[in-house]
């Protein structure tokens, strides 16, 4: 649906040229969650403003639905853009106008009757939860609910895509997830494509189908956001992978512990392949042994569960390397840990 | 009552030269904010990364703003006075001080709306462009409708500048509060006229400074 060709962003100043995004090549599907990650300054907001010509490519195409956008010339961009939705970082509402009112603009730009404004407006007030609100002003709004009018507004002239950028950075973790449960919910509802930009990690994770690691202008690792940071290949990306699960110190027992536990302990790692969520139980039902949960950080992303769990098992040696069959058959990975 | 305390005051003179203020006061006021306005968006738009980016335009028309606000009212009304006979067809009464006063206070709301239009947040202006806005949606519903609780303080200031300009221009004839209290409370020394057109202008400040505020303030839904 989208496809991008050696796409280029250099700012020319006085003293130096600065490439900001470099020679970008990239296929978005229609319908699908699509991540960019990368530290600030990676180039990744200057992308993102690319993709509706906020700002002017230096070269490259951007081909949204068959059309160059960056061809267009003004008129046609001006269409072209009311088919595109952006979400911001700092919401930019007009404060001067009511929700109801901020969420009409759009359609007042793209010339839509009165009439049905109101109609299109009280529907998507109800479809981003803030019925009751209408007639608030922005300054009497959460953050989380501004939030909810900036992706209101934006879907208010029924874009293919939206693009998001830095939607949930100025919102607190509980606010951020419900605003990717909205974002979820959209792209299941209404099938649309979303470009999202982020430097969370949490927030790739919990929402992403693929995903792209920006860094000095450049997408350095790119795929299946699952695939992605179960494998991670670039040293950026393994930044943001252990951003995830907070860092390596859950990769292993203290030795202490080790040699204290009675029993044998093993680590359950899960990539996110076919988990049978009940396992732990199951194991205990079919086998005759007792399980301690010692250990363990596990992230539901949205293809299954990813991490690792240390478990202790109690039993006899043959009930115990059942367990560990058992266990294994599920596809989970078993590791017996060694005594120190 | 009245007549003890003013006794020089004619009612029916006063009662002219307090229509002659406003009159002056109301149309320069009215011309002032349309040309201010229209001079405040050229300075903020052709200016440095906004919609019509343009140095040669930018510096004309900050050129002519500053020079119109350097040259003191008083001597602007005299340089004006060829233009103000074409224009207006006299030199003199209510009408003719018009086009000095809006000359002369236009550049200075334009400075004012200038500096208004800079508050706008630009993520706004960003977000319409990224909605599909004309340039023209864009000034009018989000760059002026934004910066209105500015605007209007903005007015504020400049209409109460204008009051005292008002009285300038009585002295060499327009006629007004400024032009009754030079005539029959200076030249013909009679004190009390003075001073009660002096506290005319005083409430007259009092209320549009009052009215300014209440209308910024219901206008600010920040």
């Amino acid at each position: 649906m989208i496809t991008i060709k050696n796409l280029s962003k250099t700012y020319r100043t006085k003293k130096q040229n600065i490439t900001a995004v470099d020679q970008l090549n990239m296929t978005i599907e229609s319908g699908e969650i699509f991540g960019v990650i990368g530290y600030s300054g990676a180039g990744k907001s200057t992308f993102v403003r690319l993709l509706n010509r906020l700002e002017e490519p230096t070269a490259g195409e951007i081909i949204i639905d068959g059309k160059d956008i960056v061809k267009q010339r003004k008129n046609e961009l001006r269409l072209a853009r009311q088919e595109i939705g952006m979400v911001f970082q700092h919401f930019n509402l007009l404060w001067s106008r009511t929700v109801h009112q901020n969420i009409a603009f759009p359609l007042e730009i793209a010339g839509v009757p009165k009439k049905e404004r109101k109609a299109k407006v009280d529907h998507l007030i109800e479809l981003v939860g803030l019925k009751g609100r209408e007639s608030a002003y922005p300054s009497q709004l959460s953050g989380g609910q501004k939030q909810r009018v900036g992706i209101a507004r934006a879907l208010a002239n029924d874009p293919k895509v939206l693009l998001c950028d830095e939607a949930t950075s100025a919102l607190d973790p509980e606010t951020t997830d419900s605003i990717l449960d909205l974002l979820v919910d959209i792209n299941k509802r209404l099938g649309l494509t979303i470009i999202l930009i982020t430097h969370e990690m949490n927030v790739i994770s919990k929402i992403c189908h693929r995903v792209a690691v920006m860094d000095t202008g450049k997408v350095v690792e790119e795929g299946d956001a699952v695939h992605v940071f179960q494998n991670p290949q670039q040293a950026v990306t393994k930044r943001f992978v252990q951003q995830l699960d907070g860092s390596e110190k859950y990769e292993s027992l203290s030795s202490a512990v080790l040699n204290e536990g009675t029993g044998t302990i093993i680590k359950l790692s899960f990539s996110g392949e076919n988990v049978n969520q009940t396992i732990v139980s199951q194991t205990a039902k079919q086998c005759d042994v007792d399980i301690n949960i010692m250990q363990g950080n596990v992230l539901q992303t949205h293809s299954g569960a990813v991490g690792s769990l240390f478990l202790q098992l109690v039993g006899s040696e043959t009930e115990v390397e059942k367990a560990l069959n058992f266990i294994r058959s599920a596809n989970v990975k078993a590791e017996v840990q060694e005594l120190v | 009552m009245f007549e003890k305390w003013f006794p020089n005051v004619d009612i029916a003179d006063l009662n002219t030269a307090i229509y002659e203020t406003f009159y002056m006061t109301i149309l320069s006021l009215i011309g002032t904010f349309i040309i201010g306005i229209i001079l405040g968006l050229l300075l903020y738009l052709t200016s440095k990364g906004k919609l019509w980016e343009n140095k040669v335009v930018y510096g004309i028309v900050a050129a002519v703003v500053n020079v119109f606000r350097a040259i003191p009212f008083i001597i602007l009304i005299v340089l004006l006075l060829p233009f103000t006979d074409f224009l207006m067809g006299t030199i003199r009464g209510p009408s003719a001080a018009l086009p000095a006063l809006i000359i002369g206070s236009a550049p200075f709301y334009a400075r004012l709306v200038e500096i208004a239009l800079k508050e706008v947040d630009h993520g706004v202006v960003e977000a319409a462009k990224a909605m599909g806005a004309k340039n023209s949606t864009i000034m009018v519903k989000v760059l002026l409708r934004e910066s209105t609780p500015a605007l209007v303080s903005g007015l504020t200031v400049t209409a109460i500048a204008l009051i005292g300009s008002t009285a300038v221009a009585g002295v060499i004839g327009a006629g007004g509060l400024g032009d009754f209290a030079y005539f029959y409370g200076f030249q013909r020394r009679q004190t009390d006229v003075v001073i009660l057109c002096t506290v005319l202008i005083i409430i007259l400040v009092f209320v549009i400074q009052f009215i300014g505020d209440f209308i910024s303030n219901k206008l600010d839904k920040r």
